[in-house]
């Protein structure tokens, strides 16, 4: 694995507040890498160092290995969360404009927007004013801006907000396509549905500190709760009863045809000895592990630091 | 520096295609040439003149009102009840009736009219009629008019400047005062209306959230000077339009209505001297006289080092601009919209407008100690300065105002570097000086 970007033990403290306290991450070259945490947890911080806006206390950051420096930006792409564009300006020559100020020559910068603009169907409104556009359309402009330039690194905070589900799902794939392409991403967002389809790693920032790092694989592993669902057709038995002590039943739900029960291993028995437990009660239709989802990470995790 | 080139291009080029920009461009010259324009206009509109009829039973003065360009003046016969009724049908726009009178009681002349008589023509008649019974009052009393006459005497100080190589200079006070005003008024203007645009600028950044994707490109810094500078080039170019725009309308209108507006001046003299009510006898000026004092203005305007001036007047009007206009973007970027702006504004505000205010005062004193710290202390010393060149700055004032200046500016504009930097990616937040002050400080 070699890493794209790199902030080690980065502090930066407000004057009310420590905004982040010595966070490092490690973000591998060619990959989605989630940026995840509660709201006022230091993302934002973190993402504005990483765009040069705002400098850090201390700490290092590291781009390929090298130090960050200024014309790392060139590099950079960068979707904020609070985005928005000159009402009054034309569509194209803004898009022009901001293309430009990411080191773009104007043929070159022309050239790219009018086959990006094409692509996603908003070509016709070039010489329309920001204002007339759909919160979709703008969208879709803003994002052409941050990929304008094929930066090496994407930070993209909430990029699907403001899209309806046909554009997230267009958005999702250039996402992926550009990741197919060479690119790295990181990505901050909310919505734990998108984590999991699209995050290879994921670092969880709380309360100014990280708390967590991996690849989504591995944290999987390692917070399962070693819980299995299954579904059987006997509804008399009572399982729980029957069960030695080392099974605990958390959860059981009697339906029409199947009951549906989570069991939940103590001690350091294994999956096979709960089912020739089980095999003698009921007759099993299916069985299979509970891993937890991001979400319940991310909750289970954020409560326990506080 | 490339980058501050574009930012500076967008933020000039976005402006001037405004169509409020060009609307402006062109509303103000025309509003400027019409100041002249207009009452030429309305003299000539008044070609018809005014017949006034004259019911005179003393017989003294029926023959002493001369027609002027406005007015006509015909003598009635015929009794008052029958003018009156007829004053429509003799086509008269009034009737003067002077009554059988002592001298001493001349109030009971009156002027009859259908519409109210406009104050030309009621100014001339008062005129005439004043300067007829002070003459048969004089004439009774026994005076000569021709000692009274040389009695009167009209004092034109000129005033010469001696400078330092003993040489003598004529300088005109009043000249003076007017050139220095104007400049300061230029600058005051100049200031407010495009430091405040600047405000608006930053401010619409930060409403439009687009601010963020900008300073992922460029630095805060780079931001705010591009804006800064743009900005000064609108209102350089709207400015340099003005001028141009009204020499070219007003040399047009100049060379076209000469005629006019030559008997024009010479009606309105005419008028002067009829409308306002004079305790000479005779309002003449000698003419060697009036070309005297003519020679004495041109020598005045001819003191007054243009050089010297003109320059000071570009430095103080970039300078002056160029400080305000980063403290005015430094309150653009604290705020969340211009409602909040209020309270900022102030210590901008009181500065400029207090030496406006000054100004009148320290055109009597120009060298005062007043005078001396306003015009060295930045935040005045644009206007300030301005309004005391022309009656003469040692030069180590100047330099000292103009040393100020430029550290004035790099002071400023660090300072609002700094909170413009943090104040961009502020929301939210009610922003109060103590605020401020961490921002600077951190």
């Amino acid at each position: 694995m070699v890493a794209l970007f790199e902030a080690q033990e980065v502090t930066k403290q407000f004057a009310n507040h420590k905004a982040l306290d010595k966070v490092s991450i490690t973000v591998p070259e060619q990959s989605i890498f989630g940026l995840l945490g509660p709201n006022g947890a230091g993302k934002t911080t973190l993402i504005r160092i990483i765009n040069q806006i705002t400098a850090p206390d201390s700490g290092q950051l590291l781009f390929r290995s090298g130090k960050l420096q200024p014309e790392h930006i060139y590099k950079i792409g960068y979707l904020p969360e609070e985005r928005g564009l000159y009402k009054k300006m034309k569509v194209g020559e803004q898009a022009l404009y901001l293309a430009r100020l990411k080191g773009l020559s104007k043929a070159d910068a022309l050239s790219r927007l009018k086959k990006w603009f094409d692509k996603f169907d908003i070509l016709p409104w070039w010489n329309r004013k920001v204002e007339e556009l759909s919160k979709g359309m703008q969208q879709k402009v803003q994002f052409i801006i941050t990929i304008i330039h094929n930066p090496e690194l994407l930070i993209f905070d909430e990029p699907f907000s403001g899209f309806d589900p046909i554009n997230v799902n267009l958005i999702k794939d250039e996402i992926l396509d550009i990741k197919k392409q060479g690119a790295t991403i990181i990505f901050s967002t909310h919505n734990m549905a998108s984590v999991e389809e699209l995050c290879d790693h994921i670092a969880l920032i709380d309360n100014s500190k990280k708390i967590l790092e991996g690849s989504v694989k591995e944290i999987k592993e390692e917070y399962k709760s070693n819980t299995f669902e299954l579904e059987f057709i006997n509804k008399t038995v009572n399982i729980a009863k029957n069960l030695s002590a080392d099974f605990e039943v958390v959860h059981l739900e009697i339906g029409e045809e199947f009951t549906k029960a989570k069991i939940k291993i103590k001690s350091d028995r294994s999956q096979n000895d709960l089912l020739s437990e089980l095999i003698p009660m009921v007759s099993i239709q299916s069985f299979n592990e509970v891993l937890p989802t991001m979400n319940e990470i991310f909750i289970s995790k954020v409560k326990n630091n506080e | 520096m490339n980058k501050i080139l574009l930012i500076i291009k967008r933020e000039y080029l976005t402006r001037v295609k405004k169509r409020s920009f060009i609307i402006m461009t062109i509303l103000g010259p025309l509003l400027m040439a019409s100041v002249f324009i207009v009452p030429v206009y309305i003299a000539q509109l008044e070609g018809e003149p005014k017949n006034v009829g004259i019911l005179d039973e003393t017989g003294l003065f029926y023959d002493k009102f001369e027609n002027t360009e406005n007015i006509k003046f015909l003598v009635l016969t015929n009794d008052l009840e029958t003018a009156k009724q007829n004053i429509a049908n003799d086509n008269l726009y009034a009737i003067l009736h002077i009554p059988q009178t002592e001298l001493s009681v001349p109030q009971s002349c009156k002027l009859f009219s259908t519409k109210q008589p406009n104050i030309i023509v009621k100014g001339y008649i008062k005129n005439v009629l004043k300067k007829e019974v002070e003459a048969l009052k004089l004439n009774a009393s026994g005076i000569d008019p021709d000692i009274l006459k040389s009695i009167k005497t009209n004092i034109n100080l000129f005033t010469i400047r001696i400078n330092k190589g003993g040489e003598e200079e004529t300088s005109s006070t009043e000249l003076s005062m007017a050139v220095g005003m104007i400049g300061g008024i230029l600058i005051y203007f100049f200031i407010f209306m495009y430091g405040s645009l600047v405000m608006r600028g930053v401010i619409e950044e930060k409403t439009n959230r687009i601010i963020e994707v900008i300073v992922s490109s460029v630095k805060p810094f780079q931001l705010m000077m591009g804006k800064i500078v743009g900005v000064a080039m609108v209102g350089l170019t709207q400015f340099t339009l003005w001028v141009i725009f009204t020499l070219i309308i007003v040399t047009t209108f100049l060379s076209f209505f000469s005629k006019e507006i030559s008997s024009y001046q010479s009606s309105q003299l005419k008028l002067q001297e009829n409308v306002v009510p004079t305790e000479q006898l005779e309002s003449t000026i000698e003419p060697g006289n009036a070309n005297e004092s003519f020679i004495a203005i041109f020598e005045s305007i001819q003191s007054i080092n243009f050089e010297m001036l003109i320059f000071a007047f570009v430095f103080f009007f970039v300078g002056g601009y160029l400080l305000y206009g980063a403290l005015f973007a430094a309150i653009g970027s604290a705020v969340d919209n211009e409602t909040d702006t209020q309270q900022f504004m102030l210590p901008l505000t009181i500065p400029l407008i207090l030496s406006i205010v000054i100004a009148q005062f320290i055109m009597v004193n120009p060298d005062g100690p007043a005078a001396f710290w306003l015009s060295i202390f930045p935040l005045t010393s644009p206007v300030i300065m301005m309004v005391r060149i022309p009656f003469g700055v040692p030069y180590t004032d100047l330099i000292l105002s103009m040393t100020l200046m430029i550290l004035g500016f790099l002071g400023a504009t660090w300072l609002a570097a700094k909170i413009y930097r943090t104040g961009i990616l502020m929301y939210g937040k009610k922003i109060n000086y103590k605020e401020l002050w961490k921002w600077i400080r951190y």
